[in-house]
């Protein structure tokens, strides 16, 4: 990390900016900080600022979009975007993409400096962050002016997009968890049937570990997604990770304990590693050194891209007493910096409308469509792997919408997962101590939004 | 610079030299052009770190986000968070203090020694001397975001390349990348394959610079190669010595890239770095406020060791003087 290459021959005055440096360090990090003024424009929009047109006729106006589509993903929205544009002379979409990583802390303060996107792609748990802070405005005339409906859309997705009684997000997928598995190796173990809940799981790992199978058939990881899918097992087991309105960690639970016993012993047993890193598991799934994986829908298209691997998928068996499944969802949001233009609004309808029809195209990425209609046609069910998953929809897991709500995640239920799976704290003590942080930060999270 | 063909002088420069003679050139130019001189470091030195670190502070003193139009003022509330057990931030900030603080200590020993051996070992003349100064200089020019996805994939503790081997070998497996103490070494081992030729180079340089009689006398008083290190290069290279001290320490103090991705902070947070918790404190869940004050508190600690340092070379010189 060294970054200073002071060249001058007086090194004690060199050695003077090493200290000064450290101070420099910290000048930086202040400066990435707070620098700009709040934009105050929150909900800016007038009466009627989206349009009702069918088509845009006023002067050529370009939007910047916004999104995290870093990967296989990418090209099918580059396509649609290609597509708009080339219907809509007047309207220009440019798409810039990065790491889903940074484009929380990004997207903000661009959109404040008025250097941002006018329109984003967000995940159902950041709506209520973003629409706390400003970022992004209502879209309510925006679902009447095209008369999206709660029956247009799958409903548990539809209505996590409010928040504060104003809709923030117009839902473009539903992307849950699915339950892999390498097929030659199941038929090998003598298993034909997919297992569905946690007895057939377990005959299905001890089978696979048979004479000639795979000594360690189910890899359960220290990190990503082994959080999601300890959402999905509290779930199972009647818990929840928080109370339905947001305010308390609640995962502190028998429900918590036997969702993390459940992981645990398959590392126990054998029929996992120790130390699994994340991805490690994707990565031997790739190499059909381990045949059965739960991961996101999204994975599918990987596990496509392999050559040799037969493989099928399944919602996720239902361990505990009764299906869920986590799950987040894409949703198009339109920021304050469109809101200064009514132009940049009419046509931001525009572009979300046709996104939204058009969504079947986008499922093939790896997604389940939020439209009911796109869901339900025949183009999508004939699409195996989505359409499979896509039965999990009814019992997808989806946080309160709270502001904030996406910052408790990493310091409390994730971190606890990682401890529990990797030996260093029991599921109790760990949940314990969570869910205590949890409860802080959800009660400073009210105390700074306001709610 | 100041010429009397051109332009008459501003009065004040005028003044100055009928009253003083026979002074040195800056003098005759006057404080107007002092300053003039001085400007673009102050204005750079004043905007981009002065006023950073006063809107710092201020900042550290308010639960700020700088998009929400409240940002309630809140005295030493982030400070004495930090120091009081049991509050949201000061577990996570001291165990991230502590996971940089073993950072330091397992990493700078090893950068300093390894890099003056090679140093050495590059400083003696033979065939090919200056393409291996190259090589061990190398990584040096990757990015962090390369040499930190290298170093993941071939530490991974089951898909990794060096696992790979240690298995063929009939070895036990090694979780590098997931368990103490062995995160230690996935953090310790890239960064000085990674840095270990920066300070090279400075120790190359210092080692040039210490003058050849000096080693023809010693050996003329028959000094071992040992005692010719011990009394003629190490003390020659004091000065240097210390620049690269204070350097490493303060880089290795900052270190981010390296546990952000090639541990990701585990197990639980242990290897989390005090930069990796106040990027993720600011930057992603805009506790800015609590961000700057962790901000703060390292800075004071890191002012302090390079403070200690600075002292610390200074008794030396003037031990050597008296």
């Amino acid at each position: 990390m060294p970054d200073s290459p002071l060249t001058s021959r007086r090194l004690s005055r060199r050695t003077f900016f090493g200290a000064v440096g450290a101070a420099g360090a910290y000048a930086a990090l202040v400066a990435c900080g707070g620098t700009s003024a709040p934009p105050g424009a929150g909900g800016a929009a007038t009466s009627g600022a989206f349009g009702t047109g069918a088509t845009y006729d006023g002067p050529p106006v370009t939007l910047g979009f916004w999104n995290g589509f870093t990967g296989g993903d990418g090209p099918f929205m580059k396509k649609l975007v290609e597509e708009f544009n080339a219907a809509n002379p007047n309207i220009t979409v440019e798409m810039n993409t990065l790491q889903w990583g940074d484009f929380y802390s990004k997207v903000p303060n661009a959109v404040s400096a008025g250097a941002g996107p006018d329109i984003a792609v967000m995940h159902i748990d950041q709506l209520a962050t973003n629409a706390a802070r400003s970022v992004i405005i209502p879209l309510d005339e925006v679902s009447t002016a095209l008369n999206y409906t709660e029956g247009d859309f799958d409903q548990t997705v539809w209505t996590a997009g409010i928040y504060k009684d104003k809709r923030y997000g117009i839902p473009l997928d539903v992307h849950p968890l699915g339950f892999y598995a390498n097929k030659g190796q199941l038929t090998t173990a003598g298993i034909t049937q997919m297992p569905t809940d946690g007895a057939s799981f377990q005959a299905a790992v001890t089978a696979l570990q048979g004479p000639g199978g795979v000594p360690e058939p189910f890899w359960i990881t220290a990190t990503w997604p082994a959080h999601l899918m300890f959402v999905s097992l509290i779930n199972q087991f009647g818990g929840s990770i928080y109370n339905p309105e947001g305010t308390a960690a609640t995962f502190n639970s028998e429900a918590g304990v036997a969702s993390l016993d459940w992981l645990t012993s398959f590392i126990t047993s054998g029929a996992s590693p120790a130390n699994v890193a994340s991805d490690a598991q994707a990565q031997a799934f790739r190499q059909q050194r381990n045949s059965l994986t739960w991961d996101g829908i999204w994975m599918m298209n990987e596990w496509a891209k392999v050559d040799g691997l037969d493989w099928e998928a399944a919602g996720l068996p239902t361990i505990g007493d009764k299906p869920a499944v986590w799950a987040s969802s894409h949703n198009m949001t339109v920021t304050s910096q469109a809101a200064k233009d009514p132009n940049k609004l009419e046509a931001s309808r525009l572009f979300i409308a046709f996104i939204s029809e058009k969504s079947i195209e986008w499922a093939k990425s790896g997604q389940v469509p939020a439209r009911n209609s796109v869901r339900e046609s025949a183009e999508f069910t004939a699409l195996p792997v989505q359409s499979t998953l896509a039965t999990q929809l009814p019992h997808a897991v989806f946080p309160p919408t709270v502001a904030g709500i996406g910052d408790v995640t990493g310091p409390t239920y994730e971190l606890a997962v990682n401890e529990v799976i990797l030996g260093k704290s029991t599921a109790k003590d760990a949940l314990a101590a969570a869910a205590a942080k949890a409860d802080q930060l959800l009660a400073d999270n009210r105390a700074k939004y306001g709610e | 610079m100041v010429t009397t063909a051109e332009a008459p002088p501003p009065t004040t420069t005028r003044v100055k030299r009928t009253r003083t003679g026979s002074a040195s050139p800056a003098q005759r130019a006057g404080l107007g052009t002092t300053l003039v001189f001085l400007a673009p470091y102050v204005i750079l030195f004043g905007t981009f770190v002065l006023y950073q670190i006063v809107y710092g502070l201020w900042i550290s003193l308010h639960e700020w986000d700088f998009l929400l139009p409240g940002k309630p003022f809140v005295g030493f509330r982030n400070y004495t968070d930090l120091f009081t057990p049991g509050s949201v931030t000061s577990e996570r900030f001291w165990d991230a203090m502590k996971a940089t603080g073993i950072f330091i200590v397992l990493s700078v020993p090893l950068l300093i020694v390894i890099p003056l051996a090679l140093a050495i070992a590059l400083n003696k003349k033979f065939k090919g001397r200056n393409a291996l100064r190259a090589l061990f200089f190398a990584p040096y020019v990757l990015g962090v975001a390369v040499i930190g996805l290298l170093w993941r994939y071939l530490l991974d503790p089951n898909v990794g390349v060096v696992n790979y081997y240690l298995d063929q070998l009939g070895l036990d497996r090694i979780p590098f990348t997931t368990a103490t103490p062995y995160v230690w070494i996935a953090l310790v081992v890239p960064t000085i394959w990674w840095t270990a030729g920066y300070n090279m180079v400075i120790f190359l340089a210092g080692l040039q610079d210490i003058p050849r009689e000096l080693y023809e006398a010693a050996s003329l008083d028959r000094a071992t190669a040992w005692q010719q290190f011990r009394h003629v290069t190490l003390p020659g290279l004091r000065p240097v010595m210390v620049f690269v001290l204070t350097i490493t320490i303060l880089a290795s103090a900052n270190v981010f890239g390296q546990p952000y991705l090639i541990t990701q902070g585990q197990p639980g947070g242990e290897t989390r770095s005090a930069i990796m918790l106040i990027g993720e404190e600011g930057l992603r869940n805009f506790k800015m406020g609590s961000a700057s004050a962790m901000s703060t508190v390292l800075t004071v600690a890191l002012l302090g060791i390079s403070l200690l340092l600075l002292t610390f070379m200074r008794e030396r010189r003037e031990r050597k003087k008296s």
